[in-house]
């Protein structure tokens, strides 16, 4: 197992500062700091998927991604621990960050440890993540800690002590719950072998006698 | 070194003037479109198999033999016949009885169709496109072998001494190339048979089907038909040219900027940089398809779409004269040079004939040896 963990971050605001970056900038240092309190060193990619949003839309249309996509792909796929923070319109994850988990390959995030994280004008949309995000990421095989991060424009506002519902325990919580997880992934040491045959399979068939 | 054409029979507005051909004039089209290519010295002529519009081809063998029928050389194939929902007693028979009427000048592609809904159209069940195709196949694979066939599998009603008609020409039956986009389970078929495999490279980068390519070529030598370099191998491409690169570009763009598959996408420079799309001169098209060797090795086949997205059948026949006469004899050339002598070519009937009586006079010399 490596002694360094990857993690990936995605970031699916479309302004630029957004408060979504803003949020997962506070998951991923909370989240670094707690590996390193373990004693396990992190490599942090962090994905803006604005700056993708034309080759995500090609990859749609396509069927392939461009080599900036094909970066940040990798990066995801192949990562110990994932944070995924998105703004939430519409009841929902944005189109974008739909569309960007849309192009990866549905088995490609099979046991990945993700930290759902989510913004929004009020506090009236936080259960998105549970009732949107969520299965989102149990239909993919990932494995979502239990406490997702929502961040209202107010939470920004609020004090900074650490009581059990204020943003900052909430970052801190969750955090700890991926790098629990991510400091024992070897997923970023897998090789992922794309020729690999079903077990199984033979090319003269038999698929029915068996 | 075969090139040759080939097309998915679509039916498609013209972007530049809004008119769209009727069926009968593309599917009349596509038959001068073929005459067009033996004329030109190209080698060979590939259709596609689709059950829904906008394409029209649904029965390519009786498009086929229409075309053998007003050729001389051309070889007919197919791009791709669907091993999935046709049922491979049908293509035995459909296929056989081409190869007589075209004296041996046919061969086919087989595919497994990506459009969903053909599956249930045809009774079939999509997930189970990858055991369709191989035990199709092997049932395909025997009834073109052996006389009366005994057979019994999952998707098809058995079989007790039943013989396909007419049998192959000269008892050798059509070449099979099998076509994937990624599929390694198609790729290992290809090479468990010794067939050819063709990488439909043209809509994806071709680092995907390097890998592709490579691992069939790796398979191929593992199942003792050869050398993994004489593996049979054959690539797609796609070019739109004229004298001068910035005219090419500025005509095709239009058709490009609406082609079904990636218009409205990437842009045109990005997408001839990702693909095998090739926009310009004829020496431009010519530079980039002579490095195709590099990247896949010495290969048998080269197939070029130059028919859809709307080109007018004029525009058509002038891209090719100018592939014909420009670009193919220059890559004949580039690809023959250097070339191993152990690199053989894309299996032909008159081939396929002289491997099998070579094997049997040398099993009739062992057996007079023998004795």
């Amino acid at each position: 197992m490596s002694d360094v963990k990857k993690i990936a971050v995605i970031a699916a605001g479309l302004s630029q500062p957004s408060s979504t970056r803003l949020l997962a900038d506070r998951l991923t240092e909370a989240t670094v700091n707690d590996l390193r309190a373990r004693g396990v060193a992190a490599e942090v990619t962090v994905i803006e998927l604005r700056d993708l949003a034309h080759d995500v839309t090609n990859n749609l249309l396509t069927g392939f991604p461009s080599a900036k996509l094909d970066e940040a792909i990798a990066a995801v796929t192949g990562a110990d621990g994932l944070i995924a923070v998105t703004p939430i319109f519409t009841t929902s994850y944005s189109g974008l960050f739909k569309s960007f988990i849309d192009v990866l390959d549905p088995q490609s995030l099979t046991d990945l440890p993700v930290l759902l994280g989510a913004t929004g004008g009020t506090d009236r949309h936080s259960l998105a993540i549970d009732y949107a995000m969520r299965p989102l990421f149990s239909y993919l095989h990932a494995v979502a800690v239990p406490t997702g991060v929502y961040a209202a424009s107010a939470d920004w506002g609020s004090g900074g002590e650490s009581t059990s519902s204020t943003l900052p325990a909430r970052i801190e919580r969750a955090a700890a719950e991926l790098a629990a997880l991510a400091a024992v992934s070897d997923r970023s040491d897998q090789v992922m072998d794309p020729f690999a045959l079903p077990e199984g399979f033979s090319p003269v068939g038999s698929f029915g006698a068996q | 070194m075969q090139f040759g054409i080939f097309t998915v029979s679509d039916v498609t507005t013209d972007p530049t003037n809004g008119t769209t051909p009727t069926e009968g004039e593309r599917i009349k089209a596509i038959v001068t479109i073929a005459k067009k290519a033996e004329e030109v010295g190209l080698d060979v002529f590939a259709l596609g198999e689709h059950h829904n519009p906008p394409f029209f081809s649904s029965s390519p063998t009786t498009t086929l033999a229409y075309i053998a029928a007003q050729t001389e050389k051309l070889i007919l194939s197919t791009s791709t016949t669907l091993i999935t929902t046709n049922d491979p007693v049908k293509i035995a028979e459909d296929y056989a009885m081409l190869q007589h009427l075209s004296d041996g000048r046919a061969d086919l592609m087989m595919g497994r169709g990506n459009t969903g809904p053909v599956y249930p159209w045809f009774g079939k069940d999509i997930r189970e496109g990858i055991p369709l195709a191989i035990e199709n196949y092997s049932l395909l694979h025997k009834l073109w072998r052996e006389e009366f066939v005994n057979w019994e599998g999952k998707f098809r009603t058995p079989l007790q001494g039943f013989q396909s008609t007419p049998r192959p020409l000269d008892g050798v039956p059509p070449f099979v190339w099998h076509g994937s986009i990624r599929s390694p389970e198609i790729a290992e078929q290809a090479a468990f048979y010794g067939d050819g495999f063709f990488a439909n490279n043209i809509f994806w980068p071709k680092e995907h089907y390097m890998r592709l390519v490579s691992y069939y070529r790796q398979r191929f030598e593992h199942y003792g038909h050869g050398t993994a370099s004489q593996a049979i191998v054959g690539l797609g491409g796609q070019a739109f040219m004229r004298s001068n690169s910035q005219s090419a570009k500025a005509e095709f763009r239009p058709y490009f900027d609406n082609a079904p598959v990636y218009g409205h996408g990437p842009s045109m420079e990005d997408f001839t940089e990702q693909t095998p799309l090739a926009v310009g001169s004829p020496q431009e098209v010519i530079d980039k398809y002579a490095g195709m060797r590099e990247h896949f090795g010495d290969y048998q086949r080269q197939l070029f779409l130059m028919d859809h997205a709307g080109l007018p059948l004029k525009t058509v026949l002038e891209q090719l004269d100018i592939l014909g006469e420009e670009v193919v004899p220059v890559l004949r050339k580039e690809f023959a040079s250097n070339r191993p002598a152990d690199v053989p070519d894309a299996p032909t009937h008159a081939s396929l004939v002289a491997k099998r009586d070579s094997a049997l006079a040398a099993s009739a010399a062992t057996d007079a040896a023998a004795v």
